[in-house]
């Protein structure tokens, strides 16, 4: 049975919101993507899935708080604790179980809440073997551009050009919060933070919430929308351990898109897609994710940035959206921000940023420092 | 330690040998720090608190008046419609009296604390606080309570500008 995406809502992402509560800013996200479905909550949904980490919420059991602004009091509702695609896997499985024909996955981000993100990444570390080092934990991320642009070959000139392409096409999103005609050059030489990476090749924290409504195909057809399908799906984890991760290629993109690729059979990924949402929380890890998922050649990523093969009209558009870079990263709901980015597309609904003819489209998602986890979704209309 | 064994083999560790550095051990502070948005329904719930007063949300759909406010109703999930003053009065939902306190210490006067059903407002909708000016074996569910108020200049915008919740004589049903 086909799984589809029948209800996109996403609100437009800022770098604060203080007029909302974390709740009503979730509200608003399901209120959109319940009127772009047209169901209601109360009655046409068999299952609720929130994607969301404590410690990014400021509460315990987050899980708990989250029925009432979803339209889900007294239903099936659980919370996973990663990116919004690891919450699309588990409502794909649902459905396909025949758990539930009609599944909502929700994940926003509250950033602006939290008054000591820095802190919050450092208690991501190791308490034994890392915590006692101390320092700024992101250079955890200037350590894994290092070992990447060594090992693969790519540029930071490279990076610097997928720093100015993102910011550059946030412009033209109207929910993006960083859109700005930042060039290669003011990229190239913005103020080493974590050598050698740079404080532009860095997002920004938004805040911002995205729900979607998932359906099987019998019940995907009587919506308002065309299905977007889900035609596979992936995520894997690689260690935990800093020390024995693999700095160059990341495990975990590599194995979600596997998954994801046998699902949807997908053999030849460079030539497969007409659109690559890919994270790029940092703007090394764009490169580093299209040679994972297949799409580049290794090594070859950087050059793609800088001859245009990623633009609009390039060989892959690639985060045309303008990625976590324009848009703001919105924690554990970027995964499921850029799968909503590739459904409009996919619909034709993208607004001036909409491209010629995608019919078959690949996400990616990483849940940030200091994780390796991610995941993998391709998404296709019509047959 | 049992009735039958006062003491077991072996050495106890107390807090002074952590505290003299006796076994190792690994100390860190997450620095984790949040300021929450109250957002539209809870700010304005604060600022009336801070004149003394309870405020809440009607939903015209329902007919419910939601308390504490919300901007949507979760039955009916659609916008609420209206603002409402509920009464710092109401009725005893349930109690418990506490013996302990946080720290799970013995305490000779027992803290009563419980849920209110707040006049006004509709059924299940009410307020967690704390019982004054009523002995233990006073206490039953059913009692009519109304907000003891901290004084005006005291009050922050928080749920203890109400100290405590107490007998409302005279009214008893
Ligand atoms: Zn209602």
């Amino acid at each position: 049975m086909r799984v589809g995406i029948v209800g996109v809502g996403v609100t437009p992402f800022r770098p604060t919101t203080p007029e909302f509560s974390w709740k009503e800013l979730m509200y608003d996200g399901a209120q959109r993507s319940y009127a772009d479905a047209g169901i209601d909550p109360r009655s046409d949904v068999g299952s609720f899935i929130t994607c969301a980490e404590d410690y990014y919420e400021g509460f315990g059991i987050f899980d708990e708080f989250t029925p009432d602004q979803l339209g889900a009091v007294l239903r099936p509702m659980h919370t996973v604790g990663g990116d919004g695609i690891q919450g699309l896997a588990n409502a794909v499985m649902q459905i396909r179980s025949g758990l539930a024909d009609v599944v909502v996955v929700e994940s926003h981000s509250k950033a602006s809440d939290i008054l000591t993100f820095t802190g919050i990444v450092a208690h991501g570390l190791d308490p034994i073997w890392n915590k006692p080092l101390g320092g700024h934990p992101n250079y955890v991320a200037g350590l894994e551009m290092d070992a990447f642009l060594r090992g693969s070959g790519n540029r930071s000139e490279d990076c610097a050009a997928v720093v100015a392409a993102n910011r550059q096409t946030a412009l033209l999103n109207p929910i993006a919060a960083y859109g700005a005609r930042v060039t290669k050059e003011q990229a190239a030489k913005s103020p080493a933070l974590w050598a050698p990476l740079r404080q532009l090749d860095a997002s920004t924290l938004a805040d911002g919430c995205v729900v979607l409504v998932v359906a099987g195909e019998a019940a995907a057809r009587k919506m308002r929308s065309e299905p977007v399908w889900i035609e596979g799906i992936g995520w894997a984890s690689d260690s935990p351990s800093l020390e024995t991760r693999d700095w160059v290629a990341p495990a975990y993109a590599t194995l979600a898109a596997e998954m994801a690729y046998r699902l949807a059979k997908v053999r030849d990924p460079a030539r497969s897609f007409d659109l690559a949402e890919v994270d790029d929380k940092f703007s090394y890890k764009e490169l580093q994710h299209l040679e994972a998922l297949r799409l580049a050649r290794k090594g070859h990523a950087g050059k793609m940035a800088r001859s245009g093969d990623l633009a609009a009209g390039g060989k892959l558009p690639t985060n045309v959206s303008g990625g976590s870079l324009g848009c703001g990263n919105v924690l554990e709901a970027s995964g499921l921000h850029r799968v909503a980015e590739a459904a409009l597309q996919l619909r034709g609904e993208a607004g001036r940023l909409q491209l010629d003819g995608v019919r078959r489209a690949v996400v990616q998602s990483w849940r940030g420092l200091p994780s390796a986890s991610g995941g993998v979704a391709v998404l296709g209309v019509g047959r | 330690m049992t009735a039958n064994i006062a003491r077991w083999p072996g050495a106890e560790l107390g807090s002074k040998d952590l505290e003299n550095g006796k076994v190792t051990t690994q100390r860190y502070r997450p620095d984790a720090k949040f300021a929450w948005s109250a957002g539209e329904a809870m700010s304005r719930f604060l600022a009336e608190l801070q004149q003394g007063r309870l405020i809440a949300r009607e939903c015209k759909n329902c007919g419910r008046i939601l308390f504490p406010p919300r901007m949507f109703c979760e039955e009916c999930f659609r916008p609420t419609d209206e603002w409402v003053y509920v009464k710092d009065t109401g009725t005893i939902e349930t109690y418990s009296i506490s013996y302990l306190d946080t720290d799970a210490r013995r305490i000779t006067e027992p803290i009563l604390v419980g849920v209110v059903s707040v006049d006004g407002a509709s059924p299940k909708m009410g307020i967690m606080h704390y019982f004054g000016e009523m002995a233990t074996g006073e206490i039953r569910i059913g009692m009519k309570v109304q907000a003891k108020w901290r004084p005006a200049e005291s009050r922050v915008g928080s749920v203890l500008d109400i100290e405590y919740f107490r007998p409302l004589h005279g009214v008893d049903r």
